[in-house]
């Protein structure tokens, strides 16, 4: 199937910054993209040359096999919603919405049409009068999509559409986002720097930084098997264990760095000897109080140590466990019931801190 | 205590002086215009509207009147339109030599009128083009433009780059992004801008008394007839009226520059 968005070795320099450095990616029809990445990894420059604001300085835009890298922004047809909406503030919803249509000459009545229909589906219909400027930021957020959808554009472009929204909002937005995507079927390219968001609604995350895409993958590939210690670090939490890799047979097993063996997943090309890192997420480890009859299932890694801190959140507890091999980790435990008739462990307990092998990620770096 | 008492009647007497010297020439002004009498001296000698209706009798400061808002309409609205564009491109697009240009498009603002005026004048007969209300014309949108371009950098400093970026998306050309998203979004500055030029033509003298011709603009005219006593009161009536005109549109500008500055999300408040 051809892609709905290809680009090929895009490059972007600005004077003498590189800003995009040959990203190759292929966004499937329908498909819910993500370009996720702290400010200033090029993100939003890619965006920009996909949308045709900004021109390349190496490499090829695609959109559904043309090649429309030379294309000027005007003549593409794909839609954007802007961070701060950019919505017209001298022309009403209706007219901002009816926009593209009007530059199309389309009957009245057709436009009447398909600005309701817009309407319905960002679920905002009766505001068609008011002035932009007299609607709440979510009404904003929404007619800015109606926009971009009224002239059913193949891709839509999206660059934090949700950052001006507070949180609750943010959080109701994503889910009638990714919603609205699917019943659409509009591929959506959406740029953002909040790991939360880009795992909530993606079906693929491309993780950028300085330029570059680190890991492209689904958002459960990208959180249980991050490709590096910076994909690992920038979604979520990791507590990082630095050691060398012992192949033995087709078992990974790592030496940490006080003699102990640990087990982790698989791992590719590396040689025996090499230094890693073990990433293991806060959620996968448990804790087990030493002395108590509590013991961890078959083959699971166990390393002793000293909680250093307890930490309660509300929904979990937060233990920080200073470990027999060095280095602190932290274990995070849902707070319910049997969690805390199991463990009850504060600060200065001896604990042995067990995971599964499957739930530690090596990494070259 | 003494800095709040030595305050107490510092501020105020600076006030008040400020306000006297300001308003009670022209408060002499108006009520010369209405006194019945050609000597401007006290006591007064009683009121009327004579001068009034003397100078709409008057047929070469009718003239001069004329001319004024002739000059000043045209060369106000030449000024705005090389104003608006230059604005866009030095806002919108990036060329060798920007920053001359901005300077010696602001250069008006700081050469003396006078010395403009005698240029200017040296210029005409050097090229032995002949002075007339063109010539005015010409030199006013001269002097005007820079006020015009200033007052639309201004608007477009604040202006969202991505409210053009958005129309383009949508399918309009450069051409169309600019008449239905920026002109009409940056309106209220193009008036502003006008305006301005407007009434610096308007009340304009140095320059004009040197590159005038044989038709006179109101303040030339006005100049000189302040050397015939008879007629000098109806030079304070014309005067008070001019006084007046400048004040609306004076207060138009308050308005409008008020207009300007309220941002688009106060202009009522959001409905729950």
């Amino acid at each position: 199937m051809t892609p709905a968005v290809e680009l090929r070795g895009l490059g972007k320099r600005f004077a003498d910054q590189v800003a995009v450095d040959e990203v190759s990616l292929a966004i499937a029809p329908g498909e819910f993209f993500s370009l996720l990445g702290a400010s200033g990894c090029g993100k939003t420059t890619t965006l920009r040359m996909i949308a045709g604001f900004e021109s390349p300085s190496a490499g090829q835009v695609l959109l559904a096999g043309d090649d429309i890298t030379a294309r000027p922004a005007h003549l593409r047809p794909v839609g954007m919603v802007f961070q701060h909406y950019a919505l017209f503030p001298h022309l009403s919803v209706f007219e901002n919405i009816g926009f593209a249509l009007r530059l199309r000459r389309t009957p009245n009545a057709e436009v009447a049409r398909r600005v309701g229909q817009a309407l319905d589906m960002v679920r905002l219909p009766g505001l068609e009068h008011r002035r932009p400027g007299q609607l709440s930021g979510g009404q904003q957020q929404r007619v800015a999509l109606a926009r971009a959808l009224v002239s059913r554009p193949a891709v839509v472009l999206l660059d934090e559409p949700l950052g001006a929204l507070d949180l609750k909002l943010r959080k109701a937005m994503q889910i009638e986002l990714k919603t609205l995507q699917r019943e659409v079927g509009i591929t959506f390219v959406y740029v953002t720097h909040d790991q939360e968001e880009a795992l909530t609604m993606s079906d693929r995350i491309a993780v950028m930084d300085h330029g570059k895409v680190v890991q492209m993958a689904d958002p459960r590939t990208i959180y249980e098997r991050p490709a590096s210690r910076f994909v690992a670090d920038f979604i979520g939490v990791s507590n990082f264990l630095p050691g060398r890799l012992r192949t033995a047979g087709g078992d990974v097993q790592i030496e940490l760095s006080g003699g102990q063996l640990v087990r982790g997943g698989a791992v590719q090309d590396l040689p025996d000897g090499r230094e890693v890192t073990v990433a293991v997420r806060p959620e996968r480890m448990r804790l087990i109080a030493t002395g108590s009859a509590g013991s961890a299932g078959p083959g699971w890694n166990e390393v002793a140590g000293v909680v250093r801190n307890v930490v309660y959140t509300g929904s979990d507890t937060q233990y920080f466990v200073e470990l027999g091999t060095g280095g602190t980790v932290m274990v995070r435990v849902p707070n319910d019931a049997a969690a805390e008739q199991r463990i009850g462990a504060a600060a200065a307990d001896r604990v042995r801190v067990v995971w599964e092998p499957s739930a530690s990620a090596v990494l070259k770096d | 205590m003494t800095r709040v008492s030595r305050r107490g009647w510092l501020l105020p007497s600076y006030y008040w002086a400020l306000l006297a010297l300001l308003y009670l020439p022209i408060l002499v002004l108006l009520v010369f215009a209405f006194n019945d009498g050609t000597i401007l001296a006290f006591p007064l000698r009683g009121f009327t509207l004579r001068w009034f209706t003397e100078l709409f009798a008057t047929e070469a400061l009718m003239r001069s009147l004329r001319n004024s808002v002739v000059v000043a309409a045209g060369s106000s609205l030449v000024a705005t339109t090389l104003a608006t564009c230059g604005a866009i491109a030095v806002m919108r697009f990036e060329f060798r030599g920007k920053g001359l240009f901005l300077s010696v498009a602001l250069l008006p603002l700081y050469v003396p009128f006078v010395v403009l005026g005698v240029a200017l004048l040296l210029f005409l007969s050097t090229v032995g083009l002949p002075r007339s209300l063109w010539t005015i014309a010409a030199a006013h949108t001269v002097v005007g433009f820079p006020y015009a371009l200033l007052i639309l950098v201004a608007r477009l400093v604040g202006f969202d780059r991505h409210l053009e970026e958005a129309a383009m998306n949508l399918g309009a050309t450069y051409w169309q992004t600019l008449r239905r998203v920026v002109l009409p979004l940056i309106a209220p500055a193009i008036f502003a801008g006008w305006l301005t030029a407007f009434t610096v033509s308007f009340d304009e003298f140095a320059v004009a008394n040197m590159v005038v011709g044989r038709e006179p603009t109101l303040p030339v005219y006005l100049y000189s007839q302040l050397r015939m006593t008879a007629r000098l009161p109806r030079v304070i009536a014309m005067a008070t009226l001019i006084m007046a005109i400048t004040l609306a549109i004076f207060f138009t500008l308050l308005w409008l520059h008020r207009l300007m500055a309220r941002p688009p999300a106060a202009t009522s408040p959001v409905r729950p």
